[in-house]
């Protein structure tokens, strides 16, 4: 068949530049560190694997990820929700202009995102000075350097990966069921909780997949906006390997983080090809 | 027309949305025009930061570094992206599909620190091997970008793919075009704009990235992103806010070509 001539490229690209490089990961994570270049050998132990179980900084780093991509993804659902909402309601002309503003921050850099953050929460920093000013506060508020700030930092910065989504969905949906449940008598906001949310189900699943999978892994935000008391995996795994040089544990730590997000990513792949 | 059933205060709270999202953005950009070094307090318009940026040889080779990477990535990424995407969109069930697709998707949502991680542990292997990459300059970093730019693309252009015709490409092959010219003459003029769209995501995506050009690149190689993040963890600095509002304003303005060539394809 001549399709061959398409897919066996495309194929081999990916086995050479995606599942041989997570293959090595695994096989090095059974391997030990050494002072060498590179610092590690092939040899075969569990040594990281029974210090990542036996040690609470690595599982605590696991389960802090987890609970903070977890609430974060919440917070995104409940703030992206209204907006993917209004965008399909609002006049079509408008809509490409909204969807462009809800798309250019996700253009914009990731890093510059984040620094413009630090400026406003700082003890000094814009926040802080703007509620002195109207005599709100007398002493700086604690507003960075905390898990609010990690927060506040992850919804914004994945915001759009939840209202693309959602926008999709909500957009695909028969405007004459909403008129029929009108007609019906049936108020707008039963109607929303009746017709609109389950029939939106799917864009809300995809969107918080494709928030907290990202997150959970999160180096960038966790470092810069984060405090000391609670490590997030990312960061652990970071430090493991810029500071540390421990290239077999931080594979260790990357293949357990791998393992458990198989189970969203497998749903999001399913979902992604069931919603053709 | 009859009157839709709506929320009343949906554009309110649509309002606040974008308010959250872009003030932050404005303040600092605000703050790049301000005399005084400190970041937070007014002291009167000035652009001596940007003087001072334009003067800062560091900065000014880290960006040329990294924007070479970038053409090269997006280059990459696109060319491979747009086969995995007509593969993907075109050709049904083959053996391996639930493979390709998963390996094709998995960059895309992963973790940067994960992939970062692999890039780097293949070039690592594959250097030991064969003596190269040695130094884990420009190409290796161009390399692990169109890793995953690649799932860009290839997203972009199998969504394209849906709203052209097959017809038009099985014409061209009972003509007695072979495939790959069928696909050549007919399927990627009309896939124009995807590819365009998709070469530049690849191409920001490539200049944004810090985590994964931090694990790959070698002693001898900064990327802009690199040097934004070293001089951040120091404190903040007006001339960071400057070398910020520089690069929202042309990925503004990259975006909105992105978005006019993708205005362009609907109304065709």
């Amino acid at each position: 068949m001549n399709r061959a001539v398409f897919i066996l490229p495309a194929f081999a690209w990916l086995l050479a530049a995606i599942a041989l490089p997570f293959a090595l990961i695994v096989a090095i994570s059974f391997g030990e560190a050494t002072q060498g270049a590179p610092p590690f050998d092939w040899s075969f132990s569990l040594a990281n694997y029974r210090l990542l179980l036996s040690d609470d900084l690595y599982w605590g780093a696991l389960a802090n990820a987890a609970r903070i991509a977890g609430t974060s993804t919440l917070i995104c659902l409940l703030v992206g929700y209204p907006m993917a909402l209004a965008i399909v309601r609002a006049r079509p002309q408008r809509r490409a202009l909204l969807l462009f503003l809800v798309m250019l921050p996700f253009w914009t850099s990731f890093l510059i995102r984040v620094y413009a953050w630090m400026g406003l929460l700082r003890p000094t920093g814009f926040v802080n000075a703007a509620l002195a000013e109207f005599g709100l506060i007398d002493a700086p508020l604690q507003l960075i350097a905390n898990e609010f700030a990690v927060h506040l930092g992850i919804v914004y910065a994945y915001l759009p990966f939840m209202v693309l989504p959602l926008y999709a969905t909500l957009e695909k949906l028969d405007a004459s069921l909403l008129e029929a449940a009108h007609d019906l008598g049936v108020g707008p906001l039963r109607a929303f909780w009746r017709v609109t949310f389950p029939l939106s189900l799917p864009g809300v699943a995809a969107g918080a997949l494709l928030v907290f999978i990202p997150a959970s892994g999160e180096f960038v935000i966790p470092d810069l906006l984060g405090g000391p008391n609670s490590p997030m995996i990312g960061r652990v795994l970071w430090f493991e390997f810029f500071q540390n040089r421990d290239w077999p544990m931080a594979c260790a730590l990357a293949t357990a983080l791998a393992a458990l997000l198989a189970v969203p990513l497998l749903l999001f792949d399913r979902l992604r090809s069931a919603t053709r | 027309m009859m009157r839709r059933p709506t929320l009343s205060t949906l554009p309110t709270v649509l309002a606040a949305g974008f308010a959250f999202l872009y003030l932050p953005i404005v303040i600092m950009a605000a703050f790049s025009f301000n005399e005084s070094r400190l970041v937070t307090v007014w002291a009167g318009f000035s652009t001596r930061w940007y003087g001072e940026l334009f003067g800062n040889v560091r900065m000014l080779e880290s960006a040329g570094l990294s924007f070479a990477v970038a053409m090269l990535a997006a280059s990459l990424s696109t060319t491979i992206g747009t086969l995995a995407g007509y593969v993907l969109g075109r050709f049904g069930r083959f053996p391996g599909r639930a493979v390709f697709a998963l390996l094709l998707l998995a960059p895309m949502v992963l973790p940067e620190v994960i992939l970062g991680l692999a890039m780097l542990m293949a070039f690592s292997t594959l250097d030991s091997l064969v003596g190269w990459p040695a130094e884990r300059g420009f190409l290796a970093i161009a390399f692990a970008h169109a890793c995953y730019g690649t799932a860009f693309v290839a997203v972009i252009v199998e969504a394209r793919l849906r709203g052209i015709d097959p017809a038009l490409e099985e014409a061209a092959r009972d003509l007695g075009a072979k495939p790959w010219r069928a696909f050549v003459r007919v399927t990627l003029p009309l896939l124009a704009p995807a590819v365009a769209a998709g070469w530049l995501l690849a191409f920001t995506l490539s200049l944004d990235d810090l985590v994964v050009a931090s694990f790959v690149s070698g002693p001898g190689a900064t990327t802009l992103p690199m040097l934004v993040y070293a001089s951040v963890r120091l404190g903040l600095s007006p001339q960071i806010n400057a070398l910020a509002t520089v690069m929202v304003v042309c990925i503004a303005c990259l975006a909105w070509v992105a978005s006019r060539i993708g205005a362009a394809r609907s109304k065709a």
